[in-house]
């Protein structure tokens, strides 16, 4: 409406008085205020709480892992825990509220935390190195100097890459993942169910998660088991058991749910559940024990298959403690995107000089999320 | 115009862009005083800059090249150099070592579900306010009187130092 009395009054209004011009406004607000980093990052992540919480663009399955979590754990403590501790021991619901606390806090925390993106070049920086390749490259005239450089790192040759979308080398154990667009060290795969990349900041709040995930959905198998076991040892088998209705749960939910079904279901899950997420522990395990990333292992960078034979891990300690310390319980880096800072005020600059015909219609943008918009607003490049 | 609403508020943002520019011409033209030492030297010509790249040969610890680079000959001391990255490579080494503390600091954290990061200062974020402090030390004493500028490697996502060289325009600066 408003817009449409705008136009009445102002024929000659500019031609683009789309709401595709928001972000310009909250850069205006911003302006007054100076922006944060994280509201010009290059890469495809999106930020809450002002820059404190990043997450991947697409959140993949998390909402899924969340939910499964969740229901599964309501379920039993619903449905298994007054039977078992009126049966067995009233630890059991302690256990499972301990586990459980565990997992989704490791999973947010996962999730949430920057895995150890490195911010990219300069344009400076960007511009020395391009020298320092075409200076290494002159000699040969007739092909691209090669975009990689070798390290010597304890006696083994390792390849650097050069990174084309963050222009710079990248560091040892560092890979691009594309579906967040940064590089991340000590890149170790980008994990769907978590939404996010694992890599050396947050591989420790990953491991801590799948290990005592593994431990919950052991612990919840066991249980349902053991309850549908009891159950039926008091009556006449197991399809009896199943078949048992609660009478002592309220009303509501004996409509759409009732215990059978619901151990039923805690079945199916845990049983799927705690063969892969039990392979899974195993296999980081073997990886924390030899310090490799999924990335390594997957390549073949150091078992020789693809490398020169002799070729060793560079990285491991070569001796099974040493590397699950140096992996879980070394010193936790700092973030290097430093997404809280603020920009240089020159570069908030040039978003002020864009605003003035939109600042006039700019009512209905300011209730625009600030947050989600960072495609459409113009990246000052860093 | 576009209504009551519309024009108090468009008036109040043209004003605040206002004072913003306003601030930032006076900041060009040096009007406006208290500058940092940073300032000040943004005001002076850049006349290169220059690179220290990250050492790889111990693997993926923080480590910078010690190679004096060519472009510094006119300027500072080898040694002195060779020193100040020496001593920033000593300083990183002690944030990202595996001792005691470092151990103890990763099992507390493992045992309360990492919920301490969230209200702990970490032992390397801690060593990287000694290294701030003895950049801007380095910079106030040695640099600074030579033309030149140390940009701490975190801004940098501790890929480099990088060394902003300015123009020499005082006369006797011990060339």
């Amino acid at each position: 409406m408003k817009n449409c009395e705008y136009h009445q009054i102002d024929p000659q209004a500019p031609s683009t008085p789309n709401p595709t011009l928001p972000p310009p406004i909250n850069a205006n607000k911003k302006v007054i205020r100076a922006r944060r980093k994280w509201q010009a990052f290059p890469g495809r992540n999106r930020f809450y709480c002002d820059g404190r919480i990043i997450v991947a663009r697409q959140s993949g399955v998390l909402p899924l892992t969340l939910g499964l979590i969740l229901v599964t754990s309501t379920l039993f403590f619903i449905f298994d825990c007054p039977f078992l501790v009126e049966h067995l021991t009233s630890c059991i619901p302690v256990i499972g509220g301990v586990l459980f606390v565990f997992v989704v806090i490791s999973l947010l925390q996962t999730s949430f935390t920057d895995p150890g993106i490195l911010p990219r070049a300069g344009p400076d920086e960007a511009a020395d190195i391009e020298r320092q390749i075409d200076n290494a490259g002159s000699s040969s005239s007739y092909r691209p100097p090669p975009r990689t450089k070798e390290v010597l790192i304890h006696q083994q040759v390792v390849k650097l890459k050069y990174c084309f979308t963050c222009k710079m080398f990248r560091p040892p154990r560092t890979s691009h993942c594309s579906l967040c667009d940064n590089c991340v060290e000590r890149f170790d795969h980008h994990c769907p169910w978590v939404g996010n990349c694992v890599g050396k900041r947050n591989y420790r709040f990953f491991y801590s998660f799948i290990v005592s995930l593994s431990f919950l959905t052991a612990f919840i198998f066991g249980c349902v088991t053991t309850h549908l076991a009891m159950r039926s040892q008091g009556g006449k088998g197991i399809i009896f058991a199943l078949q048992q209705s609660p009478a002592r749960y309220p009303l509501p939910l004996i409509i759409f749910l009732d215990s059978p079904s619901c151990t039923a279901i805690e079945l199916v899950v845990c049983f799927f559940s705690v063969w892969s997420i039990l392979g899974l522990s195993g296999f980081h395990t073997y990886l924390v024990a030899s310090n490799l990333t999924t990335n390594e292992d997957i390549k073949g960078s150091w078992s020789g298959k693809s490398g020169s034979e002799g070729s060793r891990n560079p990285y491991s300690y070569n001796n099974i403690f040493m590397n699950c310390c140096a992996v879980l319980c070394g010193p936790m880096p700092p973030s290097l995107i430093d997404r809280r800072g603020f920009l240089p005020p020159e570069e908030a600059l040039p978003a002020a000089t864009e605003i003035d015909l939109p600042s006039l219609e700019a009512k209905n943008d300011i209730n625009m999320c600030r947050q989600g918009f960072r495609d459409l607003s113009p990246p000052v490049p860093l | 115009m576009v209504g009551l609403c519309g024009t108090t508020w468009s008036t109040q943002i043209v004003s605040g862009l206002l004072d913003v520019l306003y601030s930032e011409l006076a900041t060009a033209f040096n009007m406006a005083e208290t500058h940092s030492l940073q300032d000040i030297r943004q005001q002076a010509a850049i006349a290169a800059k220059v690179f220290i790249q990250r050492d790889y040969t111990n693997g993926t610890v923080c480590q910078f090249q010690t190679k004096f680079p060519s472009e510094l000959e006119t300027r500072i001391d080898k040694q002195q150099f060779e020193e100040t990255v020496r001593t920033l490579n000593n300083l990183y080494a002690e944030a990202e070592k595996l001792g005691g503390q470092s151990y103890l600091e990763g099992c507390l954290a493992c045992l309360t579900a990492y919920t301490i990061f969230l209200c702990m200062e970490t032992h390397y974020e801690k060593v990287l306010k000694k290294i701030a402090k003895y950049i801007q030390e380095q910079n106030d004493k040695i640099y600074a009187p030579r033309g030149l500028l140390l940009t701490d490697p975190i801004e940098r996502g501790l890929r480099v130092v990088e060394i902003t060289i300015f123009e020499d325009r005082s006369t006797g600066s011990g060339r």
